[in-house]
């Protein structure tokens, strides 16, 4: 499964299954790091190197995370670390992979990150699916504080911290920070206004630092190695290696962990083993459902995945979720595929949002079962355009995101067929 | 509420222009609110001026620009007019959350945000039932409103997909929710969570199946429950009272005041003419009138729904009575006047008026001139003391409870405010969201208590010596202080809290009436007085004292020369004859209806035939609060007119024409045509009404924020005030002396003692005919302590005997777990006999 042998940062463990326990990360050197930036290091310290790596969130939005360390309010105590472990977006399944099987190193992350920006206690939010995972993170939390890399007076300083696992209810708008923040002060989770951003007003109104299991898995090895090293990875703005989760029509579906600048030819042909019983590629989703449709040709495959280049493909490079879609797709489907998910998963918070994913839904059903004319395809369009710019948080631009540009792109797919009754049917291949 | 209309903070102002019209603000306020005040709007659902902004129904979108500043000068960059150049946003901007800056350029005009208007509109209007034609918001509804102002005039959602949802969910017995109406606004529920207090609703599921639900049991246990109703911007929630009653348009609306409590909430009637009434004006529903120094937009669900007893049913007194063989028969005016006249005439001094705190300045004005011209006594159907006090140290001309804030202090002392004044608590509640120090002293748990820096715990009949205590300036070694006074003293959080109102820059105190009878009250009021003259609070607005009456108009009894008896059964025992007007002492206490029975000639003087009325020798009908003119003193010290509403019975007059009458036959004139002549006569001869003129009572000034026009869909469909604010009366300007009393020790008995408590939702007269309230009126009930209740074997919600002043009643026992081993809270107003506090026996 692994790309290059011996080349991971974050997939150390394809290349040491050991990491994954307890003695074998120690071996391997780890949380040596901790006891150095706790013993030796100041905060500021830590998120200037942070800083100086370039590392950019993997969440999605690519914010540089020194950056947002360096936004604390210190003028308001205390403060809180908070790491988004609800990966919910269909077709990621990265930070599972990491916390699955490199647990210590993503643990260390967590920890060096609490104490970069002076909290005392980091809660780890994951969707309610992952309560395994859940029980096997408190399981190695428990381990931590028996050996003393948790608690009070570390390492005989006065610092002292508390990590917890907190689940979810099963709500793919938790995954948006300040819906996770209200879900985890057991609200009903629902986006707040920002501004205010939570490194100002955060978890109980105070300082916080939100960022995904992924960035933080990053934060060991910049520390121990330094930003240089770092940078030795990646594109210049975009540094660093970064997991793409690849599905879809592709021979070898899974995790990649790449550069970023990495072409999607590359990782789709060469990596992923192309496109099975040799059928054409016909469009790519780049960042899970939430993106638009690449229309797949030679110069979309030769476009480098990183957060610069992707959005000349009117793209953005996400959470990097890459969906691969084939000739036989018909996206008809998909669409309405999209818009079931945020017809779900819409928290019903702004009117938009609320209204337009259940309009949308109205009308994808419509057009999937061949009880559509063409107007109601333009319909649809004009509903997410409607909806475009005017919601509250980033789900309900999202939700318009597969559908306009599947219309736009792909205009032959949205042609209506007059008294083509049921395109269901025609879509039992899809289903199977 | 946003900073910019909050008092005490900075006003620094903000330049920007709003559709090309500058304007200056304060800093902080919202781009809506700019808007507004220059009478530009910008269309809201989610949106409303008292409650926090959360930007979710997107309706106020609006293009918003900032000038460019150079990056390297810090100098706003300008084109070759010398105009400064503005960056607008990519997106539009929620107008209800962006806070106005310094050049900031909002548009509202462009095509951009018209589009946006009707695309909001447009989803809103998928999911909604379009059902105006039977909606009770119809008429005054943002949604139509706006829809007709800014909406498409085609449906583009296919009509049989819309979504069926229940129409007819009671969240409470007084609130029904129409869930296909809901726009998801959260107004109602975000008023629970920052207005009231009571977070008992709230949004359950996601998406298009988000919906209100109510947590509590029984469903929306809040008394506030009916503002939800008015700022709910669609016809989701309607109140059981009004719900299919009517139509706005055909309404017509009277200035009144609420009757209930001393805040003197401004309200207006909705009145129409009925068939079903046999053609009959009929008040339809009861709504808050905006008055910013009083209640704001609010009113309490007692004085919303609790009017029914001035409604013209079958138990409504049409005509006089008078008693012929043992029964009470009509008789003409004529002839009731002439023997009412007769026996006054011949009871000389002995002539005993007794007079309810809920009639009007001109009511009590007239009948205390006639005991007075009699050489009679007139009382005041009252347990609390001092209205002599707080019209000398009482609130003053320019007071308003929105002016405290940091620095401040509120001492609410004897006193549940939330159930004994409701909208005070709610004001006193502000001022501690805005900095003010509260102090709460009270034998047991009150809600104001979560928002008081001190809580302050006494023992019942301790209370004139935990304000004496709180002076500060006693030592605890003195002698002749009471041990109480002393113990109390030594306590810390007492002498905490005697520094934080020595150090208040403004000081309010307000004392209720838990747990005293007339003496203790009296000793309450004059331990509150010295605490105010001692501290310096005095002769300034938004210092002084303020009763927290049992009555409305207790104050202007007081203000007219009333005064409560000392010893009311005996009084009326003794009375050659008893004139009572507007109250009901045998309904009140057994031992005052024998007392009724002892008196000689007995007139009763009421809407309704109430237990005195029935022991009576002639019952005069007068007209309700809803047919009158007149005016209220509130608490407060704010005089204010009421209206009528619907005409009275023929030939009935409000109850100062009728002593008018009475007295012009015993050779006494009296103004006996308009209230406004007695108030005239008030204006000339009480010293605190010099000058007040019923036109000075209508003025009005700019209220903010702006509510209740013709942009329901800003404030909700509360009434703009256009019948006048009222006056505050002065105080008295002399400086009283520090008359210092030793607070008394508080009786002791053998057994368990039973302390007086006002519930809001009692069983008293005026309570009871409104039907819409009675699934929440409780039966009579006591509360005792764990310890007792322990003791005793008695479980939450057993009945047991209560024997008070040797009257024994069935009641519920509940059990208030901060109450101490030896108290029995007995409730006023539930039919039991208690005045004061008193012996009990409890037995199972």
């Amino acid at each position: 499964m692994s790309t290059v042998k011996g080349s991971h940062i974050l997939l150390r463990h394809r290349d040491n299954p050991a990491l994954s326990t307890f003695e074998g990360y120690i071996k391997d050197g780890g949380f040596k790091t901790w006891k150095q930036v706790v013993t030796r290091m100041t905060p500021e310290a830590v998120v200037n190197e942070v800083f100086d790596s370039g590392l950019r969130g993997r969440g999605g939005a690519g914010f540089p995370t020194g950056l947002k360390w360096r936004f604390i309010d210190k003028n308001n105590w205390p403060h809180y670390v908070v790491v988004n472990a609800d990966e919910s977006e269909p077709g990621t399944f990265k930070d599972r992979e990491i916390m699955e099987s490199n647990p210590w190193q993503f643990l260390e992350g967590v920890m060096l990150t609490a104490y970069a920006v002076n909290a005392n206690v980091a809660y780890i939010y994951l969707r309610g699916e992952f309560w395994m995972l859940a029980a096997e993170l408190d399981k190695q939390i428990a381990r931590l504080r028996k050996e003393k890399l948790l608690g009070m007076k570390l390492f005989g300083t006065d610092y002292e911290l508390e990590l917890h696992t907190h689940l979810g209810a099963g709500a793919y708008i938790c995954g948006e920070e300040t819906a996770l923040l209200e879900s985890l002060e057991g609200k009903l989770g629902q986006p707040r206004l920002r501004p205010p951003f939570p490194p100002s007003f955060g978890l109980y109104g105070k300082p916080t630092i939100v960022n995904n299991v992924e960035t933080l898995a990053n934060v060991p090895l910049i520390i121990e190695k330094g930003a240089k090293w770092y940078r030795k990875f990646g594109t210049e703005k975009s540094p660093g290696t970064k997991i793409f989760s690849l599905s879809g029509r592709v021979a070898k579906p899974g995790n990649y962990e790449l550069p970023l600048g990495t072409t999607y030819g590359d990782l789709i042909m060469t990596h992923g083993g192309g496109i099975p019983e040799g059928r054409k590629i016909k469009a790519i989703m780049s960042a899970g459902a939430s993106s638009t449709l690449i229309v797949a040709d030679d110069k979309a495959l030769a476009t480098p995945m990183d957060y610069e280049s992707v959005p000349a493909l009117g793209a953005q490079l996400g959470s990097a979720s890459i969906i691969v879609i084939d000739e036989t797709v018909d996206l008809k489907w998909l669409v309405d595929k999209t818009v079931h998910f945020f017809n779900h998963e819409s928290c019903g918070k702004c009117t938009p949002c609320r209204e337009g994913t259940y309009w949308m839904n109205n009308i994808t059903q419509r057009i999937l079962h061949g009880e559509a004319e063409q107007k109601d395809v333009d319909l649809l369009k004009d509903v997410a355009m409607n909806m475009k710019g005017k919601c509250l948080c980033a789900l309900g631009e999202f939700a318009t995101e597969a559908v306009v540009s599947s219309i736009e792109r792909f205009p032959k797919d949205f042609k209506i067929k007059a008294g083509a009754k049921t395109i269901a049917g025609e879509l039992k291949v899809m289903h199977d | 509420m946003t900073d910019a209309v909050k008092p005490n903070v900075e006003t620094t102002l903000v330049n920007l222009t709003i559709d090309n019209v500058p304007v200056s603000v304060p800093k902080g306020t919202l781009v809506v609110d700019a808007a507004k005040r220059i009478g530009i709007d910008i269309p809201v659902f989610c949106y409303h001026p008292k409650l926090e902004p959360v930007g979710m129904c997107r309706m106020c979108l609006v293009d918003i620009g900032l000038p460019a500043v150079n990056r390297e000068t810090g100098k706003v960059e300008t084109d070759k007019q010398g105009r400064p150049v503005i960056n607008f946003g990519r997106a539009l901007q929620t107008g209800c959350t962006v806070e106005v800056a310094e050049g900031m350029v909002v548009v509202g005009y462009t095509e951009k945000v018209q589009k946006a208007r009707q695309d909001v509109l447009e989803f809103l209007l998928t999911s909604h039932p379009l059902d105006c034609p039977i909606c009770d918001k119809g008429g005054e509804c943002p949604l139509q409103n706006l829809t007709m102002a800014h909406g498409r005039s085609d449906s583009r959602f296919i009509f049989d997909e819309k979504i069926k949802l229940a129409k007819h969910v009671p969240l409470g017995e007084m609130i029904f929710l129409d869930r296909e109406r809901c726009i998801q606004c959260a107004r109602c529920t975000r008023f629970q969570d920052e207005i009231a207090d009571d977070p008992v609703i709230g949004f359950e599921a996601r998406g298009r199946s988000l919906q209100i639900v109510t947590y509590s049991e029984p469903g929306f246990d809040s008394i506030w429950s009916g503002n939800t109703t008015d700022i709910c911007p669609v016809g989701a929630l309607t109140t059981t009272d009004f719900r299919f009653g009517a139509r706005p348009w055909e309404l017509q609306a009277s200035a009144s005041l609420c009757t209930h409590c001393p805040v003197g909430c401004n309200t207006t009637l909705n009145t129409r003419r009925e068939a079903k009434a046999g053609g009959e004006m009929v008040v339809k529903r009861v709504m808050p009138r905006q008055n910013e120094e009083v209640n704001e937009i609010w009113l309490c669900d007692k004085g919303r729904f609790a009017h029914h007893y001035a409604a013209k049913d079958d138990g409504r007194l049409t005509g006089p009575l008078v008693r012929r063989d043992g029964k009470l028969v009509a008789a003409t005016w004529e002839k009731a006047l002439a023997l009412v006249a007769e026996k006054f005439e011949g009871a000389g001094k002995g002539l005993v008026t007794l007079a309810g705190g809920k009639l009007t300045n001109e009511d009590l004005y007239n009948l205390a001139g006639l005991a007075k011209a009699r050489g009679g006594k007139a009382l005041l159907d009252s347990r609390m003391a001092g209205g002599d006090l707080t019209a000398q140290v009482g609130l003053s001309t320019g007071s308003n409870l929105a002016d405290l804030g940091k620095g401040d202090a509120a001492l609410v002392v004897a006193c549940d405010l939330e159930e004994e004044a409701p909208l005070w608590w709610l004001r006193v509640k502000q001022a501690a969201e805005r900095g003010a120090t509260v102090i709460v002293a009270n034998p047991r748990r009150t809600k104001l208590e979560r928002h008081a820096a001190f809580t302050l715990r006494y023992e019942y009949g301790h209370e004139a010596a935990l304000v004496t205590a709180l002076v500060g300036s006693f030592s605890p070694k003195r002698a002749d202080l009471p041990a109480a006074v002393q113990a109390l003293i030594r306590d810390k959080d007492v002498k905490d809290a005697g520094q934080a109102i020595a150090g208040a820059k403004d000081l309010i105190v307000f004392y209720g009436s838990e747990g005293t009878g007339l003496a203790e009250s009296a000793a309450l009021a004059r331990a509150c007085a010295n605490l105010l003259i001692g501290t310096g609070h005095i002769g300034r607005p938004n210092n002084g004292l303020v009763a927290v009456w049992d009555k409305a108009n207790a104050q202007g009894g007081w203000d007219m020369g009333l005064r409560p008896s000392a010893d009311l059964a005996a009084d009326l025992g003794a009375a050659k004859a008893a004139y009572i007007v507007a109250a009901d002492p045998a309904g009140d206490s057994p031992a005052l209806a024998e007392a009724v029975k002892a008196a000689g000639f007995v007139v009763v003087q009421d809407i309704r035939l109430s237990a005195t009325a029935e022991l009576a020798d002639v019952v005069l009908p007068a007209a309700a609060f809803t047919e009158r003119d007149g005016t209220f003193t509130s608490g407060e010290r704010r005089v204010q007119r009421l209206h009528p509403a619907v005409p009275a019975y023929a030939g009935l007059r409000g109850d100062f024409a009728v002593t008018a009458q009475i007295a012009a036959r015993l050779g006494v004139a009296q103004e006996k045509r308009l209230a406004t002549g007695v108030f005239n006569q008030i204006a000339a001869s009480v010293p605190a009404y010099a000058g007040l003129t019923s036109a000075a009572l209508s003025e009005v000034r700019e209220q903010w924020p702006v509510i209740g026009r013709g942009d329901v869909y800003y404030g909700g469909t509360t009434y703009d005030n256009k019948q006048g604010l009222g006056v505050q009366l002065p105080v008295s300007g002399d400086s009283p002396a520090l008359t210092f009393e030793q607070p008394a020790e508080p009786a002791k008995f053998k057994g368990l003692k039973a302390v007086p408590v006002t519930r809001l939702y009692d069983r008293g007269t005026t309570v009871t005919p409104s039907a819409v309230l009675h699934p929440r009126l409780p039966g009579a009930f006591i509360a005792l302590s764990v310890e007792d209740a322990d003791k005793m074997k008695i479980e939450p919600g057993q009945k047991v005997q209560a024997t008070l002043n040797g009257v024994t009643v069935e009641v519920e026992a509940h059990i208030d777990n901060s109450l101490a081993q030896g108290v029995v809270l007995a409730p006023r107003s539930f039919g039991l006999a208690i005045e004061g506090p008193c012996e009990i026996t409890v037995k199972k």
